[in-house]
Parts: C-alpha cells; sequence; structure tokens
C-alpha cells in the first residue's frame, strides 16, 4: 500500500527540507517570546485551580497581577512566594486572589533554592501527567483496542450530560473516537471557564470538569464494549497550552491543536498562537495524546481543485513544528481533505489521488481524514453517497482517523439516526474493502499518479516559496486559505511577551525529560491469538 | 387542486419516514412504530425497517399512505421576488442608475465562527459557478469574517459610507441567531442609522419572512446563489435612491 503511488523522492525530501527551514526560523521567534497562557498553564501544571469570586480562573488572577514580571516567568517569583509563605501553589494562588500575598521579583541570593525547588515542582506536575498516562496505556492493554481506521464522531448538543448520553450511543453504534464539540466563542476567549457545561451554544465549553464527565461515560462504555473509546477535544484558541493541560490531567487521547489553524481561521494573531502552539504540544506529547492538525479547513475557503497543493505543504509545516515539540509521528494526526466538488468528472479519482499522496509522504502518522462538508446537498440519499466515496477513498488509501461525514451535514448536528446509518455505512465500506489497498498499485503516469505528483511539485514550490520570504510574510500574504493576517494584529496579540535573558520556566525541561515513548497497546477486538501482529494504536 | 405525495401511483400519498424511538428493541417495537404513523393519521403502514441502534434507542425505517391533499393555489407568504439578473446585467444597473459603486458590507457576526455562508455570497470565487459579490467592479464589497461584533460592524459600515449590510448566521443552537439578529437591529436603531442601510441576513434557518420579522429587509435560506443576492441589492439600493 505505501508504495502504490511512485512519487519523486528529490521533491519529498525538498519539501521537508524546506519545512524544517521554515519551522527554524519561527521556532527562534517561540524561544524568545511567551505569552499570558504559557504562564498560566505553568501555574496550572502545579495544580492551580478553580476560580475567584467572580468566576475569573486563579491563574488568570495571578499572571495579571504579576505582569510586569512574566519578561522572567512566573514560576520563579511563584516558587519564592511558597516558600516564603511555607503554603501550597493553590493556597498561594488564592492568597494572591484574596489580595493577601504580593508576587515580587526574587533576590539573586534566594535564586538558586527557588529554581531548584520549582524543578522538583515541575518534575513532580509532568510525573501527574505520566501517571495518566500509564493509566491509559493500563486501559487499552486490559479493555482492548478496536481496529483501524477509527470512527470519528462528533457530539455537539450543548449539554454535557445529553453529549455523554449520546457518545454512549455512538460509541455502541460502533464509534471509536468522541469528540465533544467545543462551543464556538471559545477559542477567543483568553481564560479558561470553569465547572461544566450544561447550556452551550453550539457546543459546550473546554472545561476539566467536562472532560473528567466525558471521559467517565466513555470508560463505562469501553469496558461494556470491551475495547477503549477514546475522547477527543480542542486544545486551540487563546489557550492552547491551558487546554492541553487539562486535557493530560483528564485523559484525552486527541486533541485538535493545529500550529496556524487558529492564525488563519480565528484570527488570532500569529505571533502568540506559535509560541502558544509549543509548549501545548509538549504537553500532548507528554500525555501521549495524539493531536490533529486542521488543514481540511483550507479548502473550505479555496478551492479543493485549485489550492490543494496548499494542504499539502501545511502538513509539511505541522509535522515540523509537531517533531519539534517533541511528538512522536504516531501522535501526529496530519488532517486534510480536498473536498472537489463532486459534479466535477472523475472528482473521486482526483480524491484518491490526493488522499494517497498524503498517505504516502506521512508514512507512520495516524492521519486524520475530514469528511465532505462544502458540497453536502440537502439531499441526505445523494449525501450518503458522497459520503460513502469518502469512507471507500479513506480505506483504500490507509487513512487512520475517520472523521465520518453525516448525510444531513448540510442540515443540523447529528441527529442519534444520522450518526447511526452513518457509521453503518462506513463500518459496512470498511469491512467489504478491508484489503482492497493490498490489491491496488496505480498505472505509472496515469491520471492519479500525474495529479499526485502535480499537488507534490506545486506544494514544494510553495514552501521553497515559503522558506524565501518566511512564514509571517507569507501568512500576510494570504498564502494559505486564502486568508491574510498582519503580524502584529489578531487577538491575543498583548498577551505576547518578550523574554528577558533570566527567563525561568522549568516546565519546558521537566516535559523533555525521560518520557515514555510509543502508543499504548492492546488487543484488537475479534483478533485470534494466532492471528498477525497485534499492532494497535498506530506504528512507530 | 388538490395534491397529494405521489409515490407509485398518482393521489396513493406514499411517504417514507425514518425515525428513532426511546425504547428497547423487542419483538413488539414494530407494532409500537406502525401505531405511532397510524395515531399520525397514516395508513397502510410498512415497517421496512427496526433494528436496536443500541441498548436503549430502536431505528425505524417506514413507509405509510395519507389522505390528505393540499392546494398549492392557497399558500400564501412572504416570499421575496426577485427579478433575477446575469452578473453584466446587474453591474450595468448599478452603474447608469446609482452613478456610483454599491458598498457592502458583510460578516458572521458576534460568536458565530462560521464563514461558509458569507464567503459563498461574498468571496471573489463566490459558489456553484457563481461569482461573488467582490467580483462585481460595481460593488465596493467588503467580507469581514466572522466573529464580528454588531458594532464593530456598524462602525464599518458607517466608515465606508455603506448601502447594504449583509449577515450570515450559520449556529442556532438555542436560537442564538436570533439574540444575534436582534442586537444588531436594536444597535442601528440605537445609533438611528437603521433606515441608511439595506439589511440582508442569511442563513440554513433563515426565510424572508423571518427575516422580516426580526425587522430586516430581506432574507435568504440554504441554497442562496451570489446572483440573487446581487439582483435583489441593486434592485433595492437603486430604487431606494430614485425614489429619495
Amino acid at each position: 500500500m505505501s508504495d502504490a503511488l511512485q512519487l519523486n523522492g528529490d521533491l519529498v525530501d525538498r519539501a521537508r527540507a524546506a519545512a524544517d527551514a521554515i519551522a527554524d526560523d519561527i521556532q527562534r521567534h517561540i524561544d524568545e517570546h511567551t505569552t499570558d497562557t504559557t504562564e498560566r498553564a505553568s501555574l496550572r501544571l502545579l495544580g492551580i485551580t478553580g476560580v475567584n469570586e467572580i468566576d475569573v480562573p486563579l491563574v488568570n488572577v495571578v499572571v495579571e497581577h504579576a505582569r510586569s514580571l512574566l519578561p522572567s516567568g512566573i514560576l520563579r517569583p511563584f516558587v519564592d512566594l511558597m516558600d516564603r509563605t511555607g503554603r501550597g501553589a493553590q493556597e498561594v494562588a488564592e492568597g494572591v486572589a484574596a489580595g493577601e500575598l504580593t508576587l515580587a521579583p526574587v533576590p539573586p541570593e534566594r535564586c538558586e533554592g527557588v529554581e531548584a525547588r520549582a524543578e522538583a515542582l515541575a518534575r513532580e506536575g509532568v510525573a501527574r501527567i505520566d501517571a495518566v498516562r500509564a493509566r491509559r496505556n493500563e486501559l487499552v492493554a486490559t479493555v482492548g483496542e478496536p481496529p483501524k481506521p477509527y470512527v470519528y464522531v462528533i457530539v455537539a448538543t450543548g449539554n454535557i450530560y445529553e453529549d455523554a448520553a449520546q457518545a454512549k450511543a455512538a460509541a455502541r453504534a460502533g464509534a471509536d473516537v468522541i469528540a465533544v464539540i467545543r462551543t464556538t466563542a471559545q477559542s477567543l476567549l483568553d481564560y479558561v471557564p470553569y465547572g461544566e457545561t450544561t447550556e452551550g451554544f453550539g457546543g459546550t465549553y473546554a472545561t476539566q470538569e467536562n472532560f473528567r464527565l466525558m471521559r467517565a461515560a466513555l470508560d463505562e462504555v469501553g469496558e461494556e464494549l470491551g475495547h477503549y473509546v477514546r475522547l477527543c477535544n480542542y486544545a486551540s484558541g487563546l489557550c492552547m497550552p491551558e487546554i492541553a493541560t487539562m486535557g493530560a490531567l483528564e485523559r484525552l487521547d486527541m486533541m485538535l491543536n493545529d500550529s496556524m489553524y487558529g492564525i488563519i481561521f480565528r484570527n488570532i494573531n500569529m505571533q502568540r498562537t506559535f509560541v502558544d502552539q509549543y509548549l501545548s504540544r509538549l504537553i500532548n506529547a507528554r500525555a501521549g495524546i495524539v493531536i490533529n492538525t486542521g488543514e481540511d479547513n483550507y479548502l473550505t475557503t479555496a478551492d479543493a481543485f485549485e489550492a490543494g497543493h496548499t494542504v499539502v505543504s501545511s502538513d509539511f509545516i505541522n509535522e515540523a513544528f509537531a517533531l519539534r515539540a517533541n511528538l512522536e509521528p504516531w501522535q501526529i494526526g496530519l488532517g486534510h481533505a480536498f473536498e472537489i466538488d463532486p459534479a466535477k468528472p472523475d472528482q473521486v479519482v482526483y480524491q484518491i489521488a490526493d488522499a494517497q499522496l498524503i498517505r504516502q509522504l506521512f508514512p507512520g502518522y495516524p492521519l486524520k481524514y475530514m469528511p465532505p462538508t462544502k458540497y453536502m446537498p440537502g439531499d441526505i440519499f445523494q449525501g450518503h453517497i458522497i459520503d460513502g466515496m469518502f469512507n471507500f477513498t479513506g480505506i483504500l488509501t490507509g487513512q487512520e482517523i475517520m472523521l465520518l461525514g453525516m448525510l444531513t451535514e448540510a442540515l443540523h448536528t447529528p441527529l442519534l439516526q444520522d450518526r447511526y446509518v452513518s457509521i453503518r455505512n462506513a463500518k459496512y465500506v470498511f469491512e467489504a474493502c478491508r484489503h482492497l489497498a493490498d490489491e491496488i498499485s496505480y498505472k505509472p503516469s496515469g491520471l492519479i499518479e500525474r495529479r499526485a505528483d502535480e499537488q507534490l511539485r506545486r506544494a514544494v514550490e510553495q514552501l521553497e516559496h515559503v522558506r524565501s520570504i518566511g512564514l509571517f510574510k507569507a501568512l500576510q500574504n494570504g498564502e494559505f486559505a486564502d486568508v491574510k493576517r498582519d503580524p502584529d494584529g489578531g487577538r491575543g496579540f498583548e498577551g505576547v511577551i518578550k523574554v528577558a535573558p533570566d527567563y525561568f520556566n522549568p516546565f519546558f525541561a521537566a516535559l523533555r525529560e525521560g518520557r515514555m515513548s510509543g502508543p499504548p497497546r492492546g488487543t484488537e477486538r475479534g483478533e485470534t491469538t494466532a492471528g498477525d501482529s497485534a499492532v494497535a494504536g498506530g506504528g512507530d | 387542486m388538490l395534491i397529494r405525495p405521489y409515490g407509485d401511483t398518482r393521489d396513493d400519498g406514499v411517504i417514507q419516514f425514518s425515525f428513532t424511538l426511546p425504547m428497547p428493541y423487542s419483538v413488539k417495537a414494530a407494532d409500537v412504530g406502525k401505531q405511532f404513523l397510524e395515531k399520525l393519521g397514516f395508513h397502510t403502514v410498512g415497517i421496512a425497517e427496526c433494528r436496536a441502534m443500541d441498548p436503549e434507542y430502536t431505528f425505524f425505517v417506514a413507509y405509510a399512505r395519507t389522505d390528505v391533499g393540499i392546494d398549492p393555489d392557497e399558500v400564501k407568504g412572504d416570499y421575496l421576488e426577485v427579478e433575477e439578473m446575469d452578473f453584466a446585467a446587474i453591474n450595468a444597473l448599478i452603474k447608469e442608475r446609482l452613478g456610483r459603486k454599491l458598498g457592502v458590507v458583510g460578516a458572521a457576526i458576534e460568536s458565530d465562527a462560521h464563514t461558509v455562508g458569507i464567503d459563498a455570497i461574498m468571496n471573489m470565487k463566490g459558489f456553484a459557478g457563481n461569482y461573488g459579490l467582490e467580483r462585481y467592479p460595481e460593488m465596493d464589497a467588503l467580507n469581514m469574517g466572522s466573529q464580528i461584533p454588531c458594532a464593530q460592524l456598524l462602525r464599518t459600515a458607517l466608515e465606508r459610507d455603506a448601502d447594504a449590510i449583509l449577515v450570515s448566521q450559520i449556529v442556532t443552537q438555542k436560537n442564538i441567531h436570533v439574540q444575534h439578529l436582534t442586537q444588531l437591529i436594536e444597535l442601528l436603531e440605537a445609533e438611528g442609522v437603521r433606515e441608511r442601510f439595506v439589511l440582508v441576513v442569511g442563513g440554513p434557518r433563515i426565510n424572508n419572512a423571518f427575516a422580516k420579522e426580526l425587522g430586516y429587509d430581506a432574507g435568504f435560506g440554504p441554497r442562496t446563489t451570489p446572483l440573487e443576492v446581487a439582483s435583489f441589492l441593486a434592485q433595492e439600493v437603486v430604487r431606494r435612491h430614485e425614489e429619495a
């Protein structure tokens, strides 16, 4: 399967070299900056939670309180205050919020001791994440693993309890990954709401309590079904690393976590997003979370046939950033979709070419394939067939995370029966074509190979061009998704802070130190002991 | 003349159904589904599929007949009757009868993060082979994108001295779109500028009658093309210009 298409290896090498240079350039900028949410996430990693009397998270209160200290990092003065008062992190945060305690610069003679103590606390914080990851490994090993591709569906009632009920119904119908849709406005909130959501608009908030409730529901249904059911949410928007922290602690398994999505589609400042994605991805890496990137969205604004190569380039860029944040290939769920107008002759042929190209460019990565949305009709019968061809393309080209299309995509958030018939559609196609890919190689210089080659060539051209002008400039020019963004514009720019030479944050090192490697492994449902390799959870 | 659904024979009244009942599947489930449809007034019910969707829910596919008919001539409502023009004719109309560019500002307002609707109507490339408003040489069209606060939309429309404001609302859970749309109207009225603009809303749950009820000049539902919106804007702005 992996060599079904003959690709030009030189082009692939050039693409990676250009993406590496692009990411290195931005990484220098990342290393010179911190952000409000980076500092808040560091406090959350110490175990601070909760809100003040007007529902402002304590971590926001502390960071605002210490704004002038941020260029050197919040942790040195914070841990110093813990030392001086003999209180724990939570009590100190509460003391600051109550106005009883004040954060102050740490005099040089105390720095060494404070830093050693902060490093120890960082290791403790990371150990909590490790324990959650170990628990996942244990559950997958004992409860079992579903076969690939994973069937990924969405719940979006706005009430976490109803979401949980729908999620269980979906899991029983065959869903392997449940994504809880976040209320649309959350991406622009510069804080993480607290507590359960029962009346959200278009989704629930990503809160630690909602994560916990949904996790419990999926563990329960996973036990019943005999396979682990994965939970996905969004480490995106203005609070990427804070949400990643909460997800790491509440055992989410996947996170939408893109290096550029917020810039392009939510008009979040690009400097902010690049800094934020870095810590969020280090946390996801540590937590054994599989990230999903959002390139599929590019072609909702740009045309799939004309601008498909921008998805390919962006996947290379997202890969480069992800590897720099310590994610392993099995954790990098590069997203893609090339939704070409169904009215175009040979639409499915091109769809196969694009999907197969991405598969071969990123071997060993759990690719996330995104379903038709833009051209889905109100005629649900026609829509069901379009989804069927998408499912066919997915199994044929070895996609691993299949976000299922819904026949009612154009109409409403899925009804129980919409999800049910869509899962039936997918399961039928996946089983009916399970080994088809092994039987296929593509005609040399045929339509599919030519299309894939052209996409790759155009992606290389774009990547080399972006390398020459820099990614900031490329985003300014609207070279991804036809959306133009200003490096100093967009939301959250005021929360980007240039770091001082003595910036201190021990989490960056602690998150990299001695971490576990490899995906969770469990026995596939229906697999016999005499069967072939029991690999589950992705190659490594 | 009364008509009724046509399945296999004229006037047979056949309708297909699919629905879920919150009950565990059992041998009597098919009868529960059948009697439910009979309670709705259907007869000759055939349950084509009846199966456990999970331990708590049962999914049905059914066919049934109705004796109810309808006379299309008796259906009255508030429909937007726009004379649809082509790209060249719209531009010519603006040029000749307005004598300047027609200014349009559009956005998905407040918490709505979806640009798909406003993009389809406004972006250069348009939708389904139909150019978007940005492509019209006689229009000065600005698509502000999504999550635009009402105040920012209004400020921009005033700064650009726009003739029309287009609003898209995709998210409709808990009727959030009604809140947003009302908020915009209230702001325009509070600022005393409601009459300055042709105010148009579009979205999957929007129709003309509903838009009018909220105080908008027109509403466009699903499957609307840029051409329909452009035709309406050109005709309406020219009409107001000539009446003034």
